[in-house]
């Protein structure tokens, strides 16, 4: 009898893999709107493997940021930019074989060292990531990184102005 | 059975294959950017689990910065696709060799 945090974890974890394989590799259509839709649904569920991490302010910030504004942002770019060649283009095989063939190296690699690793750490985890906490966490321990990252957007945000000017004078 | 730490890294190493297999094998630059995201995000699920399970709550102040830093560079990125695309009505690769020698 699984208890139903592991039903929901299986649950989660398939509809993660299975859209971002979706995003990749789509069978069906190579149009960048199918792929950014499944785009979102990979988000969602990780939003929903943060929640049974315990991770609750993450999986809130997951669906605003990357569901909601990244996402959107990718959506209207992809609408703004009329794609209609890309569809026609055909498919490079051998490339697509070495990129396989590399990455399942690589996987292979990960699944291995993990399987030999004992990484596993206590079976009933505390950590709770109350936006509390984390709040607090942030605003005293990583003061002087979250100023820089307010920066950082700062300076992304002028860049981009700067970018989509039409000519620079 | 209980979920362990060791589950939540196996679904971020397949997201991050995935991620990666999309950047290696895509050649629109919207559909690479996506798997870049694909990526930062499979990074975000081990720092999450790595938090929990160890119990520092540490990690979990590193994703937000990761998610902070991928939305500026998302922000940029397609800032630049779109420049690209204006100038050269194209936003495949395979048609922007000009650095090629």
């Amino acid at each position: 009898m699984m208890n139903m945090e592991t039903v929901l974890f299986y649950l989660f974890a398939a509809i993660a893999v299975l859209s971002a394989l979706l995003v990749v590799a789509n069978p069906f259509s190579r149009n960048p709107v199918t792929s950014a839709m499944f785009l979102v649904l990979t988000m969602a569920s990780l939003a929903g493997l943060f929640v049974l991490l315990h991770a609750f302010f993450l999986a809130a910030a997951q669906i605003l940021v990357y569901a909601g504004a990244v996402m959107v942002l990718f959506l209207f770019v992809i609408m703004l930019l009329d794609l209609k060649a890309e569809e026609r283009r055909r498919i490079h095989f051998t490339g697509v074989a070495a990129g396989i063939v590399s990455v399942g190296t690589i996987l292979a690699i990960f699944l291995t060292r993990l399987g030999a690793s004992s990484v596993s750490g206590p079976k009933d985890p505390v950590l709770e990531g109350q936006t509390r906490d984390l709040g607090r966490l942030l605003f005293e321990g990583y003061l002087l990184p979250l100023e820089i990252v307010g920066v950082l957007l700062l300076v992304a945000m002028v860049g981009v102005v700067l970018l989509s000017k039409k000519e620079l004078k | 059975m209980n979920i362990g730490l060791e589950h939540y890294l196996i679904v971020s190493a397949l997201l991050f294959s995935l991620g990666l297999l999309g950047v290696i094998t895509r050649r629109n630059l919207l559909i690479i950017y996506m798997s870049l995201e694909l990526m930062l995000n499979s990074a975000n699920l081990a720092l999450v689990a790595f938090s929990r399970f160890n119990n520092q709550l540490d990690g979990q102040v590193m994703v937000f910065f990761i998610m902070t830093v991928a939305a500026a560079e998302v922000a940029v990125g397609l800032a630049l696709i779109v420049a690209i695309f204006r100038r050269r009505q194209t936003t495949h690769v395979e048609d922007l060799t000009s650095l090629k020698l």
